[in-house]
């Protein structure tokens, strides 16, 4: 692990209006790690990947990207630089086709040759939507849209990717491929994954550290190894 | 039988321009969810853009050596003009209130009203003549007369109609449009910048307008600054009618509204032409609230 953050969050507070989620956040991601984020329902999590891509604002702290302060970087610049997000409930489009919702993964893109070819790429990670691709992206099962949001994020070359409860209303065994995939992915291209999870267990064994957040508080941070073995952890979120 | 068929050529030239207009209202609703009662401004705005232009080529003789440039002139100055003209009232006028749709919606009503004393202030009250000369004449078949003038705008008004739905359908950029009307938040985590693509559409559907504004200028002689109501009027029952949000929608009902006005008024009774558009609009929504295409289900929707 080197020794440089390519993406760390300063005393981090952010929220909707007058409910502030998140009360002082901090933390480090090292390039080519899984950095799993686990709490409960209603913690902060997903608007702490909300405001690290210029979605919500934060009213306080700073976020460095690259060693560049990104707080002040309209959301749709982020992407170009290597921060995407796949966000909670994966968010399709709908009403585009699976080839549309792909295609536009890679909008700010200009390289035809390098867009076909990471088009086939993700194609050969997911058959199915290859099958699919005339489809209207509403029409897939959760399964075959959580693939296609993952996919539709390595259309946008990411550096830094972070999932929002991948697992989230999937079958067992669609969430093993799923997870399968996103070490796949980690390992092959080198790209540094934040992983939400309620699915603490799951989370944890993918990731190499992961930090416990509580109420808008980071309460925990620690190797993904003892965190699995760690008492409270056990009782508060692995249901012992 | 004549008559019909000349009804028929006479609504679907009406038709055509109101689709043009029902655009506008259509697609920015679905991109922002606002009615903009502007709108019809926009198009009296190329309506006079086009019989100045006009009027300036005739002035300097241009109409007798170079015809067809002015009106490729007229039509892109004016389309240009409310293209612009739309984008600014949306940055100045909607963009700081878009946190409430009520205040947008009202802010609308105003640049409406805004638009409207402006043109009547700069063109004055009475009727702006257009110049006839440049479409004479006309095919005749038995009784049955289809002007220069209406295979022009039914030309035009068909290419207009067939480029947007290869932009709305089959460019990058249309992918986007279509991608940020159904979730913004998720366009930006893919770097469509939203604002960007408002704007877009903003100047689309006042260009298309605006091209609409210059041909019933040509087919009615004249432009008046207070035309954006009435047109704008039937052409937001017209999108309304097709389902609003919807594009294909927004055609079809400009395509009805314009042959119901027109065999109204040539088979009931010419006074209320006016009229029929609504009792139309009104008996559809009673069987399907959503409009004819309906809204949030047809993947025809921006
Ligand atoms: N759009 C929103 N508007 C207002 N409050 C929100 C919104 N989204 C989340 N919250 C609140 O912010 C807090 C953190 O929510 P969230 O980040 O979604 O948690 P998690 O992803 O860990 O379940 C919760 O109290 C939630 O109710
Ligand atoms: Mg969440």
């Amino acid at each position: 692990m080197s020794a440089e953050p390519i993406l760390e969050l300063k005393d981090v507070h952010s929220g909707y209006g007058s409910i502030k989620a998140l009360k002082g956040i901090s933390l480090k991601a090292y390039p080519g790690e899984i950095l799993a984020i686990i709490g409960a329902n209603g913690a902060g999590k997903s608007t702490t990947l909300m405001t690290i891509c210029g979605i919500v604002h934060p009213d306080q702290g700073e976020i460095f990207y690259k060693g560049k302060k990104i707080n002040k970087i309209p959301a749709q610049k982020l992407p170009p630089m290597g921060l995407c997000q796949v966000p909670e409930g994966r968010r399709i489009f709908p009403r585009l086709t699976v080839e549309e919702n792909l295609i536009l993964g890679a909008f700010y893109r200009n390289d035809r040759a390098g867009i076909d070819k990471d088009m086939e790429h993700v194609y050969s990670l997911f058959p199915i939507l290859k099958e699919r691709s005339r489809q209207q992206g509403g029409t897939l099962s959760g399964g075959e849209q959580q693939m296609l949001a993952l996919a539709r994020a390595l259309m946008t070359k990411p550096e830094v990717l972070l999932l929002d409860e991948p697992s989230l209303g999937l079958a067992p065994i669609i969430v093993q491929s799923i997870f399968d995939i996103i070490a796949d992915i980690n390992k092959n291209s080198d790209t540094t994954i934040i992983l939400v999870e309620q699915n603490a267990n799951l989370a944890l064994q993918t990731a190499q550290r992961g930090y416990v957040l509580e109420t808008g508080r980071i309460t925990l941070e620690d190797d993904a190894e003892s965190l699995l073995n760690n008492a409270d952890i056990r009782k508060a979120y692995l249901g012992e | 039988m004549d008559y019909f068929i000349q009804q028929l050529v006479n609504g679907l030239t009406l038709g055509g321009l109101y689709a043009l207009i029902a655009l506008g209202y259509t697609m920015v609703y679905g991109v922002i969810f606002l009615i903009n009662f502007a709108h019809g401004e926009f198009f009296t705005a190329g309506g006079y853009i086009g019989v100045i232009a006009l009027s300036y080529c005739i002035a300097h003789g241009y109409t007798q050596t170079h015809p067809f440039l002015c009106l490729a002139g007229a039509f892109s100055l004016a389309m240009i003009y409310s293209a612009y003209l739309a984008v600014g009232v949306e940055k100045i006028a909607y963009l700081p209130l878009r946190g409430s749709r009520l205040a947008v919606l009202l802010s609308a009503l105003g640049m409406s009203i805004f638009l409207q004393n402006g043109m009547m202030l700069t063109q004055g009250v009475m009727d702006k003549a257009y110049p006839g000369e440049l479409f004479e004449g006309g095919f005749s078949f038995g009784m049955v007369t289809i002007s220069y003038l209406q295979i022009m705008i039914i030309t035009m008004t068909v290419l207009l109609l067939f480029g947007l739905n290869r932009l709305v359908y089959k460019t990058k950029i249309g992918m986007a449009m279509r991608a940020t009307a159904q979730d913004k938040t998720m366009s930006a985590l893919v770097a469509i910048g939203s604002n960007n693509i408002i704007s877009l559409t903003f100047a689309i559907g006042a260009g298309l307008a605006a091209a609409a504004g210059v041909m019933v200028g040509l087919y009615y002689g004249s432009v008046h600054y207070d035309m954006g109501f009435n047109l704008g009027m039937k052409a937001f029952c017209a999108a309304v009618l097709g389902g609003i949000g919807n594009i294909t929608g927004a055609m079809l009902g400009g395509l009805i509204i314009g042959l119901v006005e027109v065999f109204g008024a040539g088979y009931i009774s010419g006074q209320y032409k006016d009229v029929f558009a609504f009792i139309i609009l009104i008996g559809v929504l009673y069987y399907r609230p959503t409009g004819i295409m309906g809204e949030n289900i047809d993947e025809t929707r921006v």
